[in-house]
């Protein structure tokens, strides 16, 4: 039975969901394909994690060693060498995100597999090769990708595009896998993960976000979306050119290398609504989306949908509220 | 410090309304959209020319493309790179990531360097697989999603950005290759007397032949993809609000008392 590996991602002991959201991409395709669905556990501490695993998957394949604490490349890489070599999966799944963007592409040249990235759906096509749907042109146009014959495939799965509910009503079973001798290595080394604190409001506590995107042209402009903030309650928040530019601190940046936020109003001004930047805020109860461009991907996920130039809209916007008062 | 930076040329979409062929397998207005720096590597130019000025060294600038990528090439030897290698891309049309990266290899493994620099993605088909491919062609040690470096006496300390707030901090040694995340540092400005300034520095220009790259490892032959169909995503769940300025801030202004709570 061709099986399917999913590399589990976890960060400090504790899963990150696209570990889940991929189990439930490899559970749906195995189950069209009848295949098999293995979970990669690399770890030191294997105990409390597996646990967590076995109601999702068939096999949880575990590598457990002191220097696979934390996600360190040039480790990974020598395990999962050797796994994929022994165990040879059709399908490997990894997580299109900080850990998989800095593994999948070297597991690909180093393993010789064919790798896709950033997929937001993989099938098993009748012919036994993949099939894999993504986005390109920052989500402007939808790619549907057809990979040539291969005998292995890895495929990175864009967070966040599939349900992250660990029981799939199944009961694994464990195997160890004996990790081999690291030789060679320590040319990168992990240190530390710094969380980054700050001082400023914290956007996720507020009810209504005026956020801005770089179609709020220069700095001086902020004080626009801030004097419509203002005449609502609401508090500024950003997407990532904003925070990129210093315009404002990144404490106010939406999106997976910001905050995710769920605020009763999330009015859009001028972002374009990049992948990265919807995980963020597309669960806000009513998103209001203001934009020049009739075709921006932010009016996908936008409950109501403006195509207008901003700066002809805040003025008009901030006065309506102001002659409330 | 002598520093190799790879940049490519890329469309500028935003505003613009893109139409596929009738056969689903390219953009029909390609010739009209303006050209511009992928947005990461303009960072990763940036992040170069200031290790530069702070370590001494150069800066090559390596890109695959048409005649036109000269742009990007003018554009960063005016923000302060020395050198500039264009590979012309006829034989790359149809390239996955790894031929991509193969190109770049064969120029690279004949230069002299301490660090490598790509961005982290291009914008257009967002793969985000070149640079690490090529650090493992090249046997380097690497890190993607970088947003600072410190330049130690042996090898360098990295912060990657990782979801949720938080960096990673890791060490490597050098010669090494980094992929240079947005925000890293805010980069100049380019004039066009600037651009103008640079244009008698020779470009050196190689192709596949030359590199003696087999076809089969590049372009359609060697990409893993066989088939690539193309569509527009269907219209979303926005209901639009159209009509006059004031009609609309009226609309927007009732949605916000309503769902806002605000009376
Ligand atoms: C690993 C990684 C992590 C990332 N994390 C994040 C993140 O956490 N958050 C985030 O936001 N992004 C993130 N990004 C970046 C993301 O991919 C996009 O580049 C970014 O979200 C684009 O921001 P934007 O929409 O403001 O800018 P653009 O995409 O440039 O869009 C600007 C929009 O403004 C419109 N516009 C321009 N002028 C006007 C006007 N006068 N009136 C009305 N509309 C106007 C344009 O039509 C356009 O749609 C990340 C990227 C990577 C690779």
């Amino acid at each position: 039975m061709p099986e399917i590996f999913v590399i589990t991602e976890h960060r400090k002991g504790k899963f990150r969901d696209v570990t889940f959201e991929m189990l439930a991409l490899a559970d749906k395709i195995a189950s069209a394909n009848d295949c098999s669905v293995t979970a990669v556990l690399l770890t030191d501490h294997a105990y409390g994690l597996a646990e967590e695993l076995k109601s999702a998957c068939d096999c949880v394949l575990i590598a457990e060693d002191p220097a696979l604490g934390n996600y360190s490349a040039d480790e990974y890489l020598a395990v999962l060498e050797k796994i994929i070599a022994q165990k040879n999966p059709l399908l490997t799944l990894v997580g299109n995100t900080a850990m998989g963007m800095d593994l999948a592409p070297a597991m690909s040249t180093r393993f010789s597999i064919p790798c896709v990235s950033d997929c937001v759906n993989v099938e098993i096509s009748d012919n036994a090769s993949l099939k894999l749907e993504r986005q390109i042109y920052g989500g402007k146009i939808n790619a549907c990708l057809l990979m040539k014959p291969s005998s292995k495939y890895i495929a990175t799965v864009r967070a966040g595009t599939f349900p992250a509910d660990r029981d799939r009503g199944k009961n694994a079973k464990i195997e160890n896998f004996p990790v081999p001798a690291f030789d060679n290595l320590g040319k990168r080394q992990f240190i530390e993960y710094i969380e980054e604190i700050t001082e400023d409001v914290d956007i996720t506590a507020a009810d209504i976000l005026v956020s801005v995107g770089r179609g709020i042209g220069k700095p001086e402009n902020i004080a626009l979306a801030q004097e419509f903030a203002d005449a609502i309650g609401a508090t500024v928040s950003c997407s990532r050119p904003v925070a990129d530019k210093g315009w404002l601190p990144k404490s106010r940046q939406v999106g997976t290398s910001g905050k995710t936020v769920k605020p009763k109003i999330y009015i859009a001004l001028g972002i374009s609504g990049a992948f990265q930047h919807q995980a963020g805020m597309k669960n806000a109860e009513t998103i209001i989306a203001v934009n020049k461009d009739p075709n921006a991907p932010i009016f996908n996920i936008a409950h109501y949908g403006i195509v207008m130039d901003m700066f002809q809209f805040l003025p008009k916007i901030t006065e309506k509220f102001k002659q409330e008062k | 410090m002598d520093i190799v930076v790879c940049v490519k040329q890329v469309p500028e979409v935003k505003d613009v309304d893109l139409r596929i062929n009738k056969e689903g397998t390219d953009i029909n207005n390609r010739d009209d959209l303006v050209m511009t720096i992928n947005e990461w590597d303009n960072y990763a130019v940036e992040e170069a020319v200031r290790l530069k000025d702070a370590h001494g060294g150069t800066v090559t600038l390596i890109t695959i493309g048409d005649e036109d990528a000269e742009d990007v090439l003018r554009r960063g030897l005016a923000m302060g790179a020395d050198h500039a290698i264009l590979i012309d891309d006829e034989e790359f049309k149809g390239s996955d990531a790894q031929g991509i990266a193969t190109g770049l290899y064969e120029v690279l493994k004949d230069l002299e360097f301490d660090l490598v620099l790509t961005g982290v993605q291009s914008f257009d088909d967002g793969w985000g697989q070149v640079g690490v491919i090529l650090a493992e062609l090249m046997n380097l040690p690497y890190a993607t999603l970088v947003v600072g470096i410190d330049v130690q006496e042996k090898g360098l300390i990295i912060h990657r950005e990782l979801e949720s707030n938080t960096l990673e901090k890791v060490k490597l040694s050098q010669p090494a290759l980094l992929t240079i995340q947005t925000g890293i540092n805010t980069p100049r400005y380019v004039s066009i007397m600037g651009i103008r300034k640079v244009r008698n520095i020779e470009i050196e220009e190689t192709d596949a032949n030359e590199l003696n790259l087999p076809v089969d490892q590049i372009g359609l032959e060697g990409s893993c993809i066989s088939v690539r169909t193309l569509s527009l995503p269907p219209a979303g769940r926005a209901e639009m609000l159209t009509g006059s300025l004031d009609t609309v801030c009226e609309t927007v202004a009732d949605i916000i008392r309503k769902k806002g709570g605000i009376s």
